[in-house]
């Protein structure tokens, strides 16, 4: 009954532009945030920030990332996995190269290097449309990841072909390198998931987003009432890139510390970030949450059920992830195209409503 | 052909200008096939102008070449007494050209007010680090241009459905909105693709009723496709007829009524 | 003749053997989008799902052992007995036929006129489905595919050359599986190409490719036919599968050959068989020559991985709709 919006009237536009247009929203919201930052960070340890919170975080802005291009743009890109190594070798580099410099603005940086390289891939999609682009994002995704490793100025000529994070200090605290506290591998994912949140809602609901849909919609006539279609695909690259270059960086230096390329941003990584946005909802900021923390829970949840409880072996399980994942997929896309995020809208809709079905 | 471009008064008290836009000997081929056969006429500063023809006349490929989507292979396009320069379809919408579809083109994922809004694109100054932030220069323009698209809204009467998504609008809603959407962007030549195609009377009567008032009060110049007959007649300044891509007559819609041409082409057997 | 440009030869040769199975597994991909507007991308997995299944039936493994035994504690493997090769291939047919009738009721009827990106990432979905189930079904250790295909260099071939460039050439190396791969490939198109030009059902099928709707008035069951193509590319699948899975053993990077035809067909366009064949050799002798001349000597090798991939993406920017692909005109 509390759920509604009779009562709630707007008297600026912009009141009925901002993000949560009710109020029992934005007061879950302001909760959420104060239990993420005041609450987690104390109660953290090590395998909750290991093995789901930390991912979540960072697989949330690659999501995040990836919805840009995909979910408002309409341009699907099996590249991800490549642009997060560029951010990862470009974080690197900078770590080594400027070692005096704040390790957040390395990030930063390292999500602009990526943009560019982003902006630069995304030039063929002003000809080729669909999945002929889908397909000729692979040819980033390969090149880079063969780049990085061939390139032994990229790992800095060392032996193993590996990078390895130094260790980098915020305020006094390590937050790459073996030492770092849980709490501050988690708070530092958290800064930037929520900084990149932020900007991704405001570009979104504002002109450059209405760009993005349009040209996804129907580019044509978008192109005929005045999108340019050149800026908004590139636009879409550019800060969809960013923020995969973000998260490659955070993935690399905060959660990993030490990277393969091949082993770590191949395909597959492209594969599973693509899932999540599918999962979760294309289009959809919040549906980038839903899916990447429903594809960092899947695996422990099986493994926890198959593993601990039913004691089958782990390969069995393995596969068993593959079948799920795989059948999942098809079964969003035959039932709800726009994911988890649709399926909570709905349960909004019909709360608002509650108790009267009309 | 084109009389001489003295600007006059209508009966009714509009004022028409000279000429906005001049197109001159337009070919445009698709392979072998010729769609458009060395045609010229003009539009009017101010005026309705409308284009008929039966099916596969050519007539939204001409549409089509005015805001820029096709490139004819021969002639030239003369917008506001210059020769227009190649350009893509965007430029020509930020020149103030704004058209609507025959088939409807919204974007479906969208609302209907994102819809409207995305009209505005021209109107936009502030860059891409303003509108990350979503303050100052960004938020001023956005509600500047919230305020123009609620006008429109007001105009044309859809405030009831400003947060539908456009997917769920029955059919001649979404033609409305789509009128909406080209408004949106104040053009100076709006062009209307059978703007009441699969309407009945009641909503084509509504559709002529916008049409004439944008024309009155934004004084908009209007050029339009459209096949009932009784409309043509009745909005229109004059008449360009179109037939297997060539130019059979132009002239007012009573000239155009007593051509033995037309008539024989198209009036005599495709309408009552 | 110089030995260098002989040995250039030999790699030419040895690439358009390599183009032959791409445009192979290409074909494959080529089938399904002509008659459904499907890019499915598990056709690789498809490739590496036969030949399990065949390495499996032929050596008289329990489909799903390993799960059987995890549930219930048994200890079973093997059936003890072995099936000849052609009465494996003939099962393994069966198995694949099956699967594409369970593809088309359980999928993509439900995904009808979905728009084409939708329908490629119902696909990847799919291909990570199946190499779940062909993981499930038999185990995911590597495993030989002994057919009685000839393995190899040909002594033929390279006693017949060797005299060529002087003392320093010792003649073509060329694989025996190669060349038998090159005249099944070659076996499998013409089939392909007759069926559809001179059977009713083939007919029937670029009636579907044409239009679906039309197809669908003159009585045309669309649900047969897409039943038909996917088994179609089931069994193009399995030769794939055989002709890679003998060569480099049956195990997951089978499936990455999926990647391997995604330039061909870029480059031949998705609609045509003679672009997928060109395409495929193009791509064969491109990535050979470019790696023996440049990447091997100037870039450190590997070349391969995205040669293809950079190719054809250039060459897209310039002719979007690939070498054969008919032109689009947009409308609004």
């Amino acid at each position: 009954m509390l759920y509604r919006e009779a009562g709630d009237f707007k008297t600026t536009y912009v009141a009925d532009s901002q993000t949560f247009p009710l109020k029992l929203d934005r007061i879950g919201f302001w909760v959420t945030m104060a239990v993420a930052w005041l609450v987690i960070p104390f109660v953290i340890n090590d395998y909750w920030a290991s093995s789901l919170l930390v991912p979540f975080l960072i697989y949330a802005i690659a999501a995040i990332g990836l919805n840009i291009l995909t979910g408002y743009c309409g341009q699907v890109s099996l590249g991800t996995g490549g642009f997060m190594a560029v951010g990862a070798y470009a974080c690197y580099k900078l770590m080594t190269s400027f070692p005096d410099i704040n390790i957040m603005i390395h990030i930063v940086l390292a999500g602009g290097i990526t943009a560019i390289v982003g902006a630069a891939f995304g030039l063929p999609s002003l000809r080729i449309k669909g999945f002929y682009l889908a397909v000729a994002t692979l040819a980033a995704q390969f090149f880079l990841v063969w780049l990085f490793n061939k390139v032994a100025w990229f790992y800095n000529y060392s032996a193993s072909g590996q990078i390895n994070a130094p260790e980098r200090l915020v305020a006094g605290v390590a937050v790459t390198g073996p030492s770092t506290p849980a709490w501050a591998q988690y708070l530092i994912c958290l800064f930037f998931v929520t900084l990149c949140a932020l900007i991704a809602r405001n570009l979104t609901r504002g002109t450059i987003g209405r760009s993005w849909m349009a040209i996804r919609d129907m580019d044509i006539a978008a192109e005929i009432i005045g999108v340019n279609p050149l800026k908004a695909k590139l636009t879409a690259f550019a800060v969809s890139s960013f923020f995969v270059g973000i998260a490659g960086a955070l993935f690399f230096s905060v959660y990993l510390g030490a990277v393969e390329v091949g082993e770590v941003f191949g395909i597959q990584k492209s594969f599973l970030v693509l899932f999540m946005i599918i999962i979760g909802g294309l289009g959809s900021i919040f549906g980038s949450f839903a899916g990447a923390a429903f594809l960092v829970l899947l695996p422990v949840a099986l493994k926890w059920i198959g593993v601990d409880v039913m004691g089958w072996p782990t390969d069995l399980v393995a596969h068993f992830q593959l079948v799920i994942v795989g059948a999942l997929i098809m079964f969003f896309l035959i039932k709800e195209p726009h994911g988890l995020a649709q399926l909570w809208r709905l349960a909004k809709e019909k709360l608002r409503l509650w108790p009267f079905p009309y | 052909m084109t009389a001489d471009a003295t600007p006059y008064v209508t009966e009714d008290g509009r004022q028409i200008g000279g000429v906005m836009m001049d197109l001159r000997d337009i070919t445009l081929r698709f392979g072998g096939v010729e769609a458009i056969k060395s045609i010229s006429f003009d539009i009017r500063e101010g005026e309705i102008r409308a284009i008929i023809g039966p099916n596969g006349a050519g007539k939204s490929s001409m549409l089509n070449v005015i805001s820029g989507f096709y490139k004819p292979q021969e002639g030239e396009v003369h917008f506001r007494g210059k020769k227009r320069p190649p350009m893509r379809p965007y430029q020509v919408a930020r020149q103030g050209v704004a058209r609507t579809f025959q088939n409807i083109a919204l974007f479906e994922g969208m609302s209907v007010l994102d819809n409207i809004m995305t009209g505005r694109m021209g109107h936009i100054k502030s860059n891409m680090l303003a509108q990350a932030i979503w303050a100052g220069k960004a938020q001023r323009e956005e509600n500047e241009n919230r305020e123009a698209v609620e006008r429109i809204i007001d105009f044309l009467e859809i405030q009831a459905i400003r947060k539908t998504p456009v997917g769920r609008l029955p059919y001649g809603l979404k033609k409305r909105v789509e009128l909406a959407r080209a408004l949106a962007a104040e053009p100076d030549l709006l062009l209307l693709d059978e703007p009441m195609a699969g309407m009945n009377v009641e909503e084509k009567e509504d559709m002529s009723r916008f049409i004439l008032d944008v024309n009155d009060e934004f004084g908009t110049t209007i050029a339009l496709i459209e096949h009932d007959m009784g409309v043509v007649m009745d909005l229109s300044d004059r008449v360009v007829v179109m037939d297997y891509g060539r130019k059979i007559g132009d002239g007012t819609p009573d000239e155009v009524r007593n051509n033995q041409e037309v008539i024989d082409a198209y009036l005599g057997v495709a309408h009552d | 003749m110089s030995a260098d440009f002989l040995y250039g030869i030999e790699v030419v040769l040895n690439g358009l053997m390599a183009g032959v199975l791409y445009a192979l597994v290409a074909l494959g991909f080529v089938l399904i989008y002509k008659a459904s507007g499907i890019f499915n991308y598990a056709q690789g997995v498809m490739a590496l799902f036969s030949a399990l299944t065949l390495a499996g039936i032929m050596s008289g493994q329990v489909p799903f052992a390993h799960l059987i035994n995890a549930i219930f504690g048994t200890d079973i493997h093997y059936f003890g007995w072995n099936v000849p090769v052609l009465a494996a291939i003939i099962l393994t047919l069966v198995v694949m036929v099956i699967f594409a009738w369970c593809v088309q009721r359980f999928v993509f009827r439900h995904l009808v006129g979905q728009e084409p990106i939708i329908l490629f990432m119902a696909t990847i979905g799919l291909a990570y489905f199946l190499e779940g189930v062909g993981d499930l079904m038999w185990g995911s250790d590597i495993k030989t595919l002994a057919v009685g295909l000839p393995q190899g260099g040909s002594l033929w071939v390279e006693d017949a050359t060797s005299g060529l460039g002087g003392d320093d050439f010792y003649g073509f190396f060329i694989d025996k599986l190669d060349m038998v791969a090159t005249v099944v490939a070659i076996i499998l198109v013409a089939g392909l190409i007759a069926f559809s030009q001179y059977t009713k059902q083939g007919r029937a099928m670029r009636a579907v490719a044409d239009d679906h709707q039309a197809a669908l008035s003159v009585g045309i069951s669309l649900n047969f036919i897409w039943v038909l193509v996917w088994s179609l590319a089931g069994l193009v699948a399995l030769v794939a599968g055989i002709m890679w899975g003998a060569k480099s053993g049956v195990q997951f990077s089978l499936s990455l050959i999926a990647l391997k035809a995604l330039p061909v067909l870029m480059l031949g366009g998705f609609t045509s068989i003679p672009g997928a064949i060109v395409g495929g050799l193009i791509i064969g002798v491109g990535e050979k020559l470019f790696e023996y001349l440049i990447g091997a000597p100037f870039l450190g090798g590997a070349t391969e991985n995205w040669f293809a991939y950079v190719l054809a993406l250039l060459f897209l920017v310039f002719r979007p709709q690939g070498l054969f692909g008919e032109r689009i005109i947009e409308r609004v």
